[in-house]
């Protein structure tokens, strides 16, 4: 399942902590690229490669926001719901992005092309309101920005 | 009173520099890593250290620590490892100078870091940023081989004798992390839980070895402290708020961003002069000075000066430095669904008063929002903040609990008006503005 490249990656990577279960954040990240989820298989895999129990991968897993356990979208669009961005108008673009996907936030396109997740302060409120599209920030957020961005999403 | 017109930038100088990317070649050729040739080999580790203590340096993370104190609490013949984490998990809502910080300037992180280490003796550091800066770790990544290629990381760095290894770490995803003992667990490879204290990290810390875990603004200025000197930082500002500080502006202001001043200008002249001001003509109704779990102030408030401890005398905290400016249409209770909405779900749940606690705070707080509230709810809210304080693992529950606290005392009548009414009087202005 996982690509004998990676491994090797993975190989160097633990090599380098004083103890091999701090690799296993990267490990996660970089087996859900490779995978698309924290599958049980994926799991499993990791859980076996750091000579610990799937549970205690799991344990892990399931306290970071941005490891998934479930399927997501191709694209994930983290909206910002704290203040600053509240204060500047998240609100209704976040219920712009639901009315016009069909989904609420939580939730992925039934194409499974696109995952809306709200999410807490991103360190970029000064560019209010403020979302990250796949990793990328995005700033200012307005209504007319936000259909572009979907527009390209969805077309994608 | 305040020279802020005279002060020049210290950390963001490089943003004067025409094209600057924050690559090795720029930040040398501006003055970068010149202290890194001054002091290793020529200064003694001890001398550094004390060097930072009457620089007065206090922590930008959050708790404005004394930065050589702390180094001072590493045991000098543990026999174990020591190490040195950098924070840059900046999750506290309304900081977003780091990320700048990270992104644009980081080998005066990696410079302050390489200084730092020799400092303590630490031989392998880590740079900690936060799971959602994907860029900023990227960032990170070049910069450290670019000084692996140049020899300022590695065995026998300038000759000095002296070796160290840096490695970057991404976490995944949890504000908890930015507490020191969850990032070390979290660094560990576990659920981000803070530890019990004591033992405190510099006693027992990563992988029970000693280790300093300090803040990427922090480290960014011990390069220009080493090369100028501890007076010339001791120069900027107030005398126990010394040196230069990036408040990162937000909100209702006609210029957000990061602004880089010395503690000792007020909070008028930053939100007005250097943030420009209220849009649209409208008042000034309430200011978070220091992050979302700074109690708040009020107009009343904005001669106070921006150092930690005239913030602490008016009742509030420095904190990250995160300044969130609300204007007149603002709600209050709103504010306090959203902060506590926020501390409820980044609780780590592992103390009750904190985990229960955060849970009806937002509870209690979304139903008087909705018009749902009661008229013992405010009282209610009021012995759950006293029950939350002092009495857990770390501070974040206290974090949640202080921020509410002050709305109530500065804002009661507001939360009365809505139980009264059984409505939001802001209906369809705070959080719909048209942008
Ligand atoms: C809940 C919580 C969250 C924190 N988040 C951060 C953070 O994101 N970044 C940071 O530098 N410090 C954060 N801190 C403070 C750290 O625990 C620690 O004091 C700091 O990193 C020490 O560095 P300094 O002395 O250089 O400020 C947080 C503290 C608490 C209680
Ligand atoms: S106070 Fe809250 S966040 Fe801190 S350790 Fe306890 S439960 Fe976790
Ligand atoms: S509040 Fe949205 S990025 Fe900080």
């Amino acid at each position: 399942m996982i690509a004998e490249e990676t491994r090797h990656r993975f190989d160097a990577l633990v090599a380098r902590y004083p103890e091999k279960r701090s690799a296993m954040i990267p490990i996660l990240h970089a087996v859900q690229a490779e995978v698309g989820y924290l599958s049980p298989a994926a799991v499993e895999w990791i859980a076996q490669y750091l000579d610990l129990m799937p549970a205690d991968v799991m344990s892990v897993a399931s306290f970071y926001d941005m490891l998934h356990l479930e399927p997501v979208g191709k694209h994930l669009i983290y909206a910002c719901q704290n203040l600053t961005c509240t204060l500047l108008g998240a609100e209704p673009l976040i219920r712009h992005i639901e009315t016009r996907l069909g989904i609420r936030a939580g939730e992925t396109t039934p194409d499974g092309k696109i995952t809306l997740k709200r999410m807490e302060c991103l360190a970029a409120c000064g560019d209010g309101p403020a979302m990250q599209v796949d990793g990328e920030y995005h700033g200012r957020m307005t209504l007319e920005k936000l259909d572009r961005i979907l527009e390209t999403l969805q077309h994608d | 009173m305040t020279e802020t017109g005279a002060f020049e930038k210290v950390l963001t100088r490089y943003q004067t520099i025409p094209g600057y990317r924050g690559t090795l070649p720029e930040y040398e050729a501006h003055g970068g890593y010149q202290a890194l040739h001054t002091v290793l080999g020529k200064m003694a580790p001890a001398e550094v250290v004390d060097a930072v203590k009457r620089s007065g340096l206090r922590g930008r993370g959050g708790a404005g620590f004394p930065c050589g104190m702390k180094w001072g609490f590493i045991p000098k013949d543990s026999g174990k490892p020591v190490y040195l984490v950098v924070n840059g998990d900046e999750s506290e809502p309304g900081t977003f100078k780091d990320r700048m910080l990270i992104e644009e300037e980081p080998h005066q992180i990696l410079e302050g870091v390489i200084l730092s280490s020799y400092a303590i003796g630490c031989h392998l550091a880590f740079l900690y940023c936060r799971g959602e800066f994907v860029r900023g770790a990227q960032v990170l990544q070049r910069t450290i081989a670019e000084a692996y290629d140049k020899g300022y990381l590695g065995r026998n760095i300038l000759g000095s004798g002296f070796d160290l290894d840096v490695i970057q770490h991404r976490g995944a995803g949890a504000y908890i992390c930015g507490e020191e003992t969850g990032l070390l667990e979290s660094l560990e490879g576990k659920r981000g839980q803070p530890r019990p204290k004591p033992p405190f990290p510099a006693v027992s810390g990563l992988y029970r070895c000693p280790t300093v875990v300090n803040n990427v603004e922090t480290l960014s200025n011990i390069p220009h402290i080493l090369l100028r000197g501890p007076e010339w930082f001791t120069a900027i500002g107030p005398p126990k708020s010394t040196g230069p500080r990036l408040f990162s502006v937000s909100g209702h202001v006609a210029r957000p961003g990061n602004y880089e001043l010395p503690m000792s200008v007020t909070l008028r002249q930053l939100i007005f002069e250097h943030a420009g001001g209220i849009p649209g003509g409208r008042a000034l109704k309430a200011v978070i000075p220091g992050g979302s779990s700074s109690p708040v102030l009020t107009p009343a408030h904005l001669d106070v000066t921006m150092d930690f401890d005239s913030l602490a005398a008016v009742g509030s905290m420095g904190g990250s430095g995160a300044v969130v400016v609300m204007d007149e249409t603002t709600c209050m209770v709103r504010v306090g669904e959203i902060v506590s909405r926020f501390y409820h779900h980044e609780s780590c749940g592992q103390c009750t008063q904190c985990r229960e606690g955060t849970a009806w705070l937002h509870k209690v707080l979304r139903r008087i929002e909705n018009g749902q509230g009661r008229k013992e709810d405010l009282d209610l809210l009021l012995d759950m903040c006293d029950n939350m304080k002092g009495k857990t693992i770390c501070v974040l529950s206290d974090a949640a609990a202080m921020p509410i606290e002050s709305y109530l005392k500065h804002f009661r009548d507001e939360f009365e008006r809505h139980i009264r009414d059984r409505a939001c009087p802001f209906a369809g202005a705070a959080g719909v503005r048209k942008h």
